[in-house]
């Protein structure tokens, strides 16, 4: 473990990137995520990496593909509208089972929206976004020191199934200062990257390798998304991550990710003291989504987001029809207090 | 009896998908020898693009990306920046490179970038079945341009080559030809060249080459050769348009 220290969220993420031997990273400045690409152009040389200011996000994304192929641990940052740049670069980089990470601190949408926190990317993150049938990993954080210790795991779990894996975070997050401290070195054993590029001299067979995703035999082409199939239900069933708070005894819970999840906390607080037994279950894995955690005998759900309402079709998903799941949300960058979320709960499930 | 030629160990055995009459065979020849008389089969990474040569990663017989449409060279740029001892090359096409590629190529310029690009001008998009493509000539008839490529509406051809020239970190910009033997001579300097600038640490380097498309142009391959002999070369900026040398 580190030393304690104060940090902004963003520079945070990038750190902890650095710590977890990122080499390269290609970036476009963006608001409010602008503090990573900021922090790596000096870092990431200093630790003996490279460092690019791309021409645009979809150059961004293109150059990590090309350096996620020689095996080289890589990583692109940006906001909600270069998120939706990146797209066509993820869907080629999860097609060839490239490791990378990807950050969204989102910002309100749709269009140029807004800069201030939103979690409206929800369904790009967690469906998709890219062409055809892929999987990106996401995890969403909700305080700094969880934000570095995800973009660490993100690292490792890229490697780890070979596609890239996205911390969502948001405005509030990335622009919020917290103590964190940024523990060492991963104990996974991680696959050597023997398919990576590097100059066939380099490779032990003598066999050059060949990294695409080109296929004009439909059999072949079939067989392929198959074994992402596979690959992406192994991950469903391995990588469920979630957080429950006084979730025990709850009758009602709150339902919401990163900065949700962390207001709802306080909700809880505030109800209990009135004797309403709420509990929170905050989703930090996105895809896979934790369906496990709602096997819950409560009387009701409510879901919180800073959208319209994305989420929620996977809480529905998850929870069935035997119990009522509700909604609320704020856009445009408003978010909840921790007072209006208690009103809220009362008045969906009629505790007035 | 003495061989007097080979096939280059450059290339893979692979049969290719080009039609009859395609240059692009010519051009894959040319880079294969290059690796192979420089030793640098073994340590170089090439880049493929969307298009007719979107299989060429079976062809080139090297470490080989797929790159997606247009992305080569920000490819490229993610492989050399990992790989800085290594060489790193795009294979092009002009829909790919100078349409929806234009930003990446002219950026790598920009930065200087150590790779090599090899463009391949064949005026006309041939994997999609013919189109009008940013290089092709006016009043030139395509799939989308039936009457003639209008100036009006669609218009200039872009020369590449003249336009990256203006870059300053761009080290070595060379146009040619693959129409005749002696243009196949001058292209294979270039394209020699082109990695000399790269292994000598110089800066970006490019080289065009006016090819044919003889299926979607809807000539024999021969008329083909005459269609861009006429057409082609006079429209084109040809030559060394920037060297270090």
């Amino acid at each position: 473990m580190g030393k304690k220290q104060l940090m902004k969220g963003n520079e945070a993420i990038a750190e902890a990137a650095v710590q977890a031997g990122c080499k390269t990273y290609f970036g476009y400045p963006i608001t409010p995520a602008s503090e990573v690409i900021e922090y790596l152009s000096w870092r990431l040389s200093e630790a003996g990496g490279e460092f690019v200011q791309a021409e645009s996000e979809v150059a961004a994304i293109n150059m990590v593909q090309g350096s996620a192929a020689c095996g080289v641990r890589t990583m692109t940052g940006t906001s909600s509208p270069g998120m939706s740049l990146k797209q066509e670069g993820i869907s080629y980089i999860a097609a060839n089972e490239l490791p990378c990470v990807l950050i969204n601190v989102q910002r309100g949408g749709p269009g140029l929206g807004g800069l201030g926190p939103a979690q409206g990317d929800y369904f790009q993150a967690v469906k998709g976004g890219g062409h055809g049938d892929y999987r990106t990993i996401v995890l969403a954080p909700s305080t700094v020191q969880e934000a570095a210790d995800l973009v660490m795991e993100a690292f490792d779990l890229a490697d780890l199934y070979c596609n890239p894996v996205m911390v969502l975070t948001d405005g509030i997050l990335g622009q919020m200062m917290e103590v964190v401290q940024f523990k060492s070195g991963t104990q996974r054993e991680l696959p050597v990257k023997d398919w990576a590029v590097k100059g066939s001299a380099e490779h032990a067979d003598g066999q050059r390798r060949i990294v695409t995703s080109y296929y004009l035999d439909s059999e072949k082409f079939e067989k392929f998304v198959k074994h992402l199939g596979e690959k992406y239900a192994q991950i469903q069933k391995a990588e469920q991550r979630w957080e429950e708070y006084l979730t025990d005894d709850a009758e009602y819970l709150i339902v919401g990710f990163g900065t949700c999840g962390r207001i709802a906390k306080s909700t809880v607080q505030m109800a209990r003291k009135e004797g309403i037994k709420l509990g929170v279950i905050r989703p930090i894995s996105l895809w896979p989504f934790p369906v496990e955690a709602f096997a819950k005998d409560v009387k009701g759900y409510l879901t919180v987001e800073l959208s319209l309402g994305q989420m929620i079709e996977d809480v529905k998903l998850a929870v069935g029809d035997t119990t009522p799941v509700e909604f609320y949300g704020r856009q445009g960058g408003m978010v909840p207090t921790p007072e209006e979320l208690l009103e809220q709960v009362k008045e969906k499930f009629d505790l007035k | 009896m003495n061989k007097v030629f080979d096939k280059t160990k450059g290339l893979t055995d692979v049969k290719t998908h080009y039609c009859p009459g395609c240059t692009h065979g010519i051009i894959h020849r040319i880079i294969g020898e290059i690796l192979e008389e420089k030793n640098l089969l073994g340590q170089t990474i090439g880049v493929t693009p969307v298009g007719c040569a979107g299989f060429a990663e079976r062809y080139f017989n090297c470490d080989m990306v797929g790159a997606a449409h247009g992305r080569a060279s920000a490819v490229a740029t993610g492989v050399k920046r990992s790989l800085s001892d290594k060489v790193v090359f795009t294979y092009q096409g002009d829909g790919d490179l100078a349409s929806i590629g234009t930003a990446e190529a002219i950026h790598s310029a920009a930065r200087g970038e150590l790779i090599t690009v090899i463009f391949v001008n064949n005026a006309i998009y041939g994997m999609t079945g013919g189109q009008m493509a940013p290089t092709t000539l006016p009043e030139q008839k395509t799939s989308t341009s039936p009457h003639g490529r209008s100036i009006e509406k669609a218009g200039f051809p872009l020369d590449m080559p003249k336009i990256l020239s203006q870059i300053e970190g761009a080290a070595y910009i060379a146009s040619g030809s693959v129409d005749s033997p002696k243009s196949i001579i001058q292209a294979k300097k270039y394209i020699e060249k082109a990695f000399d600038t790269q292994l000598a640490g110089k800066g970006f380097s490019f080289v065009s080459l006016l090819s044919t498309c003889p299926t979607n142009w809807g000539l024999s391959p021969r008329d083909a050769i005459n269609w861009l002999q006429e057409n082609m070369i006079p429209y084109y900026t040809l030559g060394e348009l920037k060297t270090w040398k």
